[in-house]
């Protein structure tokens, strides 16, 4: 297997602060990456770098063998390298339909565009259900399949993720999870950034620990579920764990 | 059953849609017979018909600041800059050479301004499309601002368009201004650039610039990530918003008869804005209503401005007093209806009449109820 993304010494800005002070993965076609770590370890401006909407100070960004660096979110959006933004963000005021049509807008074939919105209703049969509704009021978990969906508008061939499970009750973080296997098992490489590192690794092929803007660990999602730091610093250790290493 | 459910759901449309078509026909024939007979001076004066004339001519910039407001998410203030814009290329374009040479005694005008003369509706047209010129160069540095900053970028612009014109003294002769502009414009004018304005904006909003507008409004950094450019899309706003506030400026022209740079301040920016905040940001149904109803009060109220007596004391003759008014209206709507008087929702005729049936029907289940019983 080839890789579909190569990120080299990627360094970031944002805020005033150095977000990224050099990071570099790698992320192999038809696979599930994660890239896990606290808060503020850089992991949403790893996606939002890729995606160009924060520019990175200094590295490489390689895409399907081209340098995408810098260049224009529309067009790295036409090329199917597309982020379902952190939070959901899908917007409020625009019905179900019309969320799923603004991510299709950079396609101009009608067709295409009908048969993906089937498309999506087939996934998520609730979304059919609300499809006249305004975004705003739908349930988290629904906005989190709407923002999904609306992503899939746009034929993505890498979806970057940013944090799904966020503020979802844990039934429907499930829902997402196998939504995100289900996608993958159709040949869509995924790139999860998560802070629940328990269900990001355990569906993830291989993962990458970010700390401080820096790339302290790597391996597959087994490994890092097994690595004592990663269970210490992410997963919490149990009890019996910590009595048996005394 | 889900089948079934579907037919029913369709047999239920279509006489709905149907029943919609020809009670919007109806209205329109009725605006049109109604227009008709005015324009014959049969029910209107003169007078009911200027005020008509500035409804329609106010509704058409509230319009145009709704689709940036309302529809695109932008705080722009500029209104006034891009009607003083169409006012004053609507007159010069259309005003005799000789009126011009009359007006002109200070120093003489531009002598190849002062030659041209167009028809009015292709006076209009150009001064559309001046004012789109004037947005798209304002839009270049000032789009790239965001909220408050835009607001003020936008409002400090239109009073630098103002300024220029006052001296501007050989193209719009300055303080003094143009007069004797020909009324051309009568209820056929206006209602029928309104009626444009209205089909196109909804129209719009319908196509994928449309939507991409109300995404850009509800949620900048998630459409950019969908790949919809932020800066082309406000610009394309921005400019769409000088045009129409271009023709408003021109027909206000017509409808004055006179015009001087002092009509051009600030202030009235914000009169249009409470037409916009007023009848719903994002409601083309709702800036119509919000623009007659105060255009028409503003004349209504004229009472308050000479004094009036309270019973007791008596409230001496302020100019302006009838504002007061509007500001108190203004801040009931902020306090208790966020979305306007239109609550962002268009007008349909199912809303309007399950309005004007809920009284009867309550009164039907309450003699149900009471047989029950």
């Amino acid at each position: 297997m080839s890789s579909i993304l190569r990120i080299e010494d990627l360094k970031a800005n944002y805020g005033g602060i150095e977000a990224l002070k050099g990071i570099s993965f790698d992320v192999e076609e038809g696979a599930i990456i994660t890239l896990i770590g606290a808060n503020g370890a850089g992991k949403s401006t790893t996606l939002r770098a890729i995606s160009s909407l924060v520019a990175a100070s200094s590295g490489a960004i390689e895409y399907r063998g081209e340098d995408i660096t810098g260049m224009d979110t529309r067009l790295i959006v036409e090329r199917g390298l597309v982020m379902v933004p952190e939070g959901r963000r899908v917007f409020p005021n625009l019905t179900t339909l019309e969320n799923l049509k603004i991510g299709a807008y950079l396609r101009k074939d009608e067709k295409g565009i009908e048969e993906d919105i089937e498309a999506v209703y087939a996934l998520f049969p609730r979304l059919k259900e609300r499809h006249w509704q305004m975004a705003g009021t739908l349930s988290g978990g629904e906005q989190q399949m709407l923002a999904v969906g609306r992503a899939m508008m746009s034929k993505p061939k890498l979806l970057m993720m940013d944090e799904p499970s966020l503020g979802l009750a844990p039934l429907v973080v499930k829902d997402i999870f196998d939504t995100i296997l289900k996608l993958n098992a159709e040949g869509m490489t995924i790139l999860l950034v998560e802070q629940n590192a328990n269900a990001a690794l355990r569906i993830a092929h291989y993962g990458y620990v970010l700390e401080t803007g820096l790339c302290t660990l790597e391996g597959t999602g087994a490994e890092l579920l097994g690595n004592s730091r990663v269970r210490e610093a992410y997963l919490g250790r149990t009890k019996a764990e910590r009595q048996s290493e005394r | 059953m889900a089948e079934k459910k579907f037919t029913g759901v369709a047999a239920r449309m279509t006489p709905r849609r149907g029943r919609d078509l020809t009670l919007s026909c109806a209205a329109i024939a009725a605006i049109l017979l109604f227009t008709h007979f005015a324009m014959q001076g049969f029910i209107l004066d003169a007078y009911l018909v200027r005020i008509l004339n500035m409804c329609a001519t106010y509704a058409i910039l509230g319009l145009s600041m709704n689709l940036v407001n309302g529809f695109t998410g932008l705080f722009s203030l500029g209104q006034a800059g891009f009607m003083a814009v169409g006012a004053y290329v609507t007159t010069i374009l259309f005003l005799s050479p000789e009126a011009k040479g009359a007006l002109f005694y200070l120093k003489p005008m531009e002598p190849f301004l002062q030659a041209i003369q167009l028809p009015f509706w292709l006076s209009l047209l150009v001064a559309g499309l001046v004012s789109a010129l004037a947005a798209f160069l304002i839009g270049f540095p000032c789009l790239r601002l965001r909220g408050d900053y835009l607001a003020i970028a936008t409002l400090g612009f239109s009073e630098i368009i103002r300024v220029l014109f006052t001296n501007m003294q050989t193209v719009t002769n300055g303080a003094v201004g143009l007069k004797g502009i020909p009324p051309v414009v009568n209820l056929w004018w206006s209602f029928g650039i309104m009626a444009l304005v209205i089909v196109f904006i909804r129209r719009l909003m319908r196509t994928s610039y449309g939507r991409a507008f109300k995404a850009i409004r509800d949620d900048e950094v998630a459409a950019e990530s969908m790949g919809i450019s932020l800066f082309k899309h406000k610009m394309m706003s921005f400019v769409l918003s000088g045009f129409i506030a271009g023709l408003g400026g021109g027909l206000i022209a017509s409808i004055v008869g006179s015009i001087n740079p002092l009509q051009f301040r600030f202030i009235l920016s914000y009169d249009i804005l409470m037409i916009v905040v007023l009848g719903g940001m994002g409601s083309v149904s709702g800036t119509v209503v919000a623009a007659f109803l105060i255009t028409a009060a503003k004349e209504w109220l004229r009472w308050l401005d000479n004094g009036f007596s309270l019973g007791l004391f008596r409230v001496p003759a302020i100019a302006g007093m009838r504002m007061v008014v509007f500001s108190v209206l203004l801040m009931l709507v902020i306090l208790f209806y966020r979305q306007g008087l239109s609550g962002g929702k268009e007008f349909s005729w199912q809303a309007l009449i399950d309005f004007l049936g809920k009284p009867a029907r309550r009164d039907l289940k309450r003699e149900e109820g009471g047989k029950k019983t």
